[in-house]
């Protein structure tokens, strides 16, 4: 089954993309399309029955073939299904089943392509995308991984590029390649420092190193270094890449010249969230790492809340959307960087649901505005595009975290945003003791809520503006494409509550679904703490230790002792309050889909944040939509006077705090006239002059020469040759060498 | 007494007067055929001197077969030559410069 879900869109892709002229534009889409349903429809099988405990270590292994042995190193291609792997298989199935279906009203007609056939080249590029993807997440190495991670940034090249006449998309296509390419390097230096510390890239013995490399310091560029802080921070460069992070984020903006599925694919549900799948994958080492996953929660927070402010004034539908998605995902990345990773995984798979549907519902608005993207050219939609509407309504509820706050039965009542958000924003005030990152993202919170309902407001609402024209013949989207929004609309209402408990209950439920050993911490006093929690671990032997058997006994002993130092810590004071038992992850590195250290307790510290707390993200969304509607509808004229009140920022956020201007003068500029440089003198005076020089100069000089020697008289021939062993026969008898 | 020296003195002259007859000869290409011959008979002397000095037969029957290749290298030679007269009409060695570059 995983076989088939690997390579069923492997096998669309290659027929479609090489076979269509034998069966048709047609049925080249839907092969693709029939295949990623399958695909997605065995996920969904896979993730509701995987159970972690029936495996050891919480995973299983599918070998393929054995493809590169070679000394030490020893790569076998592979499917290694665990509960990270479980979810992404999900998320990128169910995304790109419904973005192929999607696809066939979205790129039905394209004036780009007057009389070139091109459906089957697209739709055989995202089946592409998708076995790449697949290839990355179900990786049981990281050569494995790499070949996935490389291969989606193939796909996302051609995809950006797919409108290859138009010169903006070629520019952004490569933007995003060379961009990628800087995070990439950061990725195969990590590897190279795994395979060098650990000898093997593979993840069951990395993860079982994972305690010794943070032991082991390494030499790297001037000075030696803890080499597990080394090794996650060059990981995490790679993820900074692909996921678009602060300093690497300039490609994903510029990515959203490719078709708008592409962008609902790629650039917002599965490839930006690779980055962020790295640092979950790589948990073991991120957990020995604390500098660098203290760098992850700076860069993640700072991201979210840049993103944000840009996203404010951004007029181009798409790109607003584009750095919501950029912000989206600096949340997940303090998630991950706290190390509550299942709340980060938690994150990404609502905000696949939420954004992909997002996206969709703009490329209807944009389809029925016949390619108009501007939403100053847009107004009072909601009855030309009603079904649109309701859908974006849904996202953006979703997204923006509308639900009810402080209500629990059993899980909170809300649109998967609003749980799975507040689950980080909670996470990163117990993670940070409300610092930083906290505040970073609930002003992110205001901001997002504020820019979603002006995307509605501009889009939907108000007066008609723009071209009248267009306006007079927008229309609603087909039933092929509002049906993937009604499917991913049911995500995006559900997912959260739904999935809370094993993602965000508490590290019984998390560890029960990510395959992690976990112990009860609910022991007080001295010594009753070591007898009670030893007594109560073994009766609750049918599920605590079922995940690891063996563990049981000496463990929890062990565990007994730690736990009352946290108590002595001011644990004792939370637990009163709320009287409810406390669970800890207690597993090894490497048993499990993730590995969240003993003394991390951000999952459990994040239930017992102040009320304040966990209103707060509640209170931003709503000041956020007041702000959105005073702006947009109550007074429109508002937002341009302010605008000319406060020109300086409003240019500095609009053109997205200079981040390509700056990168212009650094990095463009100088390339170019290295470049320039190189061509215009090294190619041209140099090489070229030296082959010119010895080509017209020397050698026809040198012919002539030889040329002149050749008298034809077969005896001047003879007379060199007699001369030649004249020569050689003195030569030999004088240094006498013929011995 | 006639010593090996004497021997190699005159294959060592007949040698050189075939190398002379090669260079200095600008007319007949038959002249040339024949310094030719008489470098490998100064060859063949010195065989044969060097046989009998040191009383190995080798020498002698080297000689011989010199002397085989000899005749069929010089039949070959003037069936040559006879192609190029009846081509050119004359065996001037002066007029074959054809392979002038």
């Amino acid at each position: 089954m995983e076989q088939i879900i690997l390579f069923a869109p492997l096998v669309g892709a290659l027929i479609g993309g090489f076979g269509w002229k034998i069966i048709g534009e047609a049925a080249a889409q839907w092969l693709t399309t029939g295949l990623l349903f399958l695909a997605a429809i065995l996920s969904w099988v896979i993730m509701l029955t995987f159970d972690a405990s029936a495996h050891d270590n919480g995973y299983y292994w599918v070998e393929i073939m054995t493809w590169i042995q070679s000394g030490t190193l020893d790569t076998s291609w592979g499917i290694r299904m665990d509960r990270l792997t479980a979810i992404m298989l999900v998320v990128i199935n169910t995304v790109s089943a419904l973005v192929h279906l999607y696809s066939f009203g979205y790129m039905a007609h394209d004036e780009q392509f007057p009389d070139t056939p091109y459906k089957a080249r697209f739709f055989a590029y995202l089946s592409f995308f998708t076995f790449a993807m697949l290839m990355l997440v179900t990786a049981g190495n990281l050569v494995q991984m790499f070949f996935g991670w490389e291969g989606v940034g193939v796909a996302s090249y051609l995809l950006i590029g797919f409108y290859y006449k138009k010169p903006s998309a070629n520019a952004a296509a490569i933007k995003a390649f060379v961009v990628n390419r800087v995070g990439d390097f950061g990725f195969a230096l990590g590897i190279f420092a795994i395979f060098y510390v650990t000898g093997s890239i593979n993840f069951d013995v990395i993860f079982a190193e994972a305690p010794k490399i943070a032991e082991t310091t390494l030499h790297f560029l001037w000075r030696d270094w803890n080499a597990a802080e080394v090794i996650a921070l060059l990981l995490f460069i790679g993820a900074m890449g692909k996921s678009a992070q602060l300093i690497l984020h300039t490609w994903l903006p510029d990515a959203m010249e490719g078709p708008t599925p592409v962008s609902a694919l790629i650039h917002a549900a599965t490839m930006v969230t690779a980055g962020v799948f790295l640092v979950c994958r790589m948990s073991p080492i991120m957990e020995f790492a604390p500098s660098a996953t203290s760098f992850i929660v700076f860069l993640g927070a700072t991201t979210a809340f840049f993103a944000a402010t840009v996203g404010l004034v951004q007029n181009d539908i798409k790109r607003v959307i584009a750095y919501s998605t950029c912000s989206q995902l600096g949340y997940m990345f303090v998630a991950a960087g706290l190390g509550v990773y299942s709340v980060a995984m938690f994150h990404l798979f609502t905000h696949a649901f939420f954004k992909a549907m997002l996206f969709l519902g703009a490329g209807s608005v944009i389809h029925g505005m016949h390619h108009e993207q501007d939403m100053r050219n847009y107004g009072g939609l909601r009855h030309k595009l009603p079904w649109t509407f309701r859908a974006m309504m849904i996202g953006t509820l979703a997204i923006t975290g509308f639900g009810i706050p402080l209500l629990y039965v059993g899980f909170p009542v809300g649109f998967a945003g609003f749980v799975s958000k507040d689950a980080i924003i909670e996470s990163a005030y117990a993670g940070t003791a409300g610092g930083y990152a906290f505040w970073m993202l609930v002003i992110a919170a205001l901001f997002t809520s504020f820019y979603s309902w002006r995307l509605i407001f501009l889009t939907f609402y108000g007066k008609p503006r723009g071209d009248k024209h267009t306006h007079e013949h927008a229309h609603e989207s087909s039933k092929v494409m509002l049906v993937p929004l009604a499917i991913l609309a049911v995500g995006a209402i559900f997912a959260g509550m739904v999935f809370y408990k094993p993602f965000f209950g508490n590290a019984k439920y998390v560890g029960q679904y990510f395959g992690v050993a976990y112990a009860e911490q609910g022991a007080h006093g001295d010594d009753h703490a070591m007898d009670g929690h030893t007594d109560e671990t073994h009766a609750d032997d049918d599920h605590a230790a079922t995940v690891d058997a063996h563990h049981g006994d000496e463990d929890a002993e062990n565990h007994g002792d730690m736990s009352e130092n946290d108590e002595a810590n001011g644990y004792d004071a939370a637990e009163k309050d709320h009287g409810e038992t406390h669970y800890a992850f207690d597993g090894e590195p490497g048993q499990g889909a993730i590995y969240v250290a003993h003394d991390n307790t951000t999952l459990d510290d994040a239930h017992l944040v102040p009320v304040w707390v966990k209103l707060s993200p509640f209170f931003a969304m709503i000041l956020g939509f007041a702000t959105a509607w005073l702006f947009y509808i109550r007074s429109p004229h508002l937002p341009r006077k302010l605008a000319q009140q406060q020109a300086p920022l409003y240019n500095f956020l609009l053109n997205k705090w200079y981040f390509d201007e700056l990168y212009d003068a650094i990095f463009v500029k100088p390339a170019m006239w290295l470049g320039n440089f190189l061509w215009k003198r090294g190619d041209g005076n140099v090489i070229d002059g030296t082959l010119n020089g010895i080509a017209l100069g020397i050698i026809p000089k040198l012919t002539r020469l030889a040329g002149r020697a050749q008298s034809g008289y077969v005896f001047t021939y003879a007379f060199a040759m007699v001369i030649g062993v004249v020569v050689i026969m003195t030569y030999f008898t004088i240094t006498g060498s013929y011995e | 007494m006639i010593g090996l020296e004497h021997y190699l003195t005159v294959a060592a002259a007949l040698f050189v007067i075939g190398i002379f007859g090669l260079f200095l000869n600008r007319k007949n290409v038959i002249i040339l055929l024949m310094s030719i011959e008489l470098m490998l008979l100064a060859v063949n002397i010195n065989f044969i001197a060097f046989s009998s000095f040191l009383g190995d037969l080798v020498g002698q029957v080297f000689t011989l077969f010199v002397l085989t290749v000899a005749a069929a290298e010089a039949a070959i030679g003037l069936a040559i030559l006879v192609c190029f007269f009846r081509n050119r009409g004359t065996i001037d060695v002066e007029d074959v410069n054809v392979m002038k570059g």
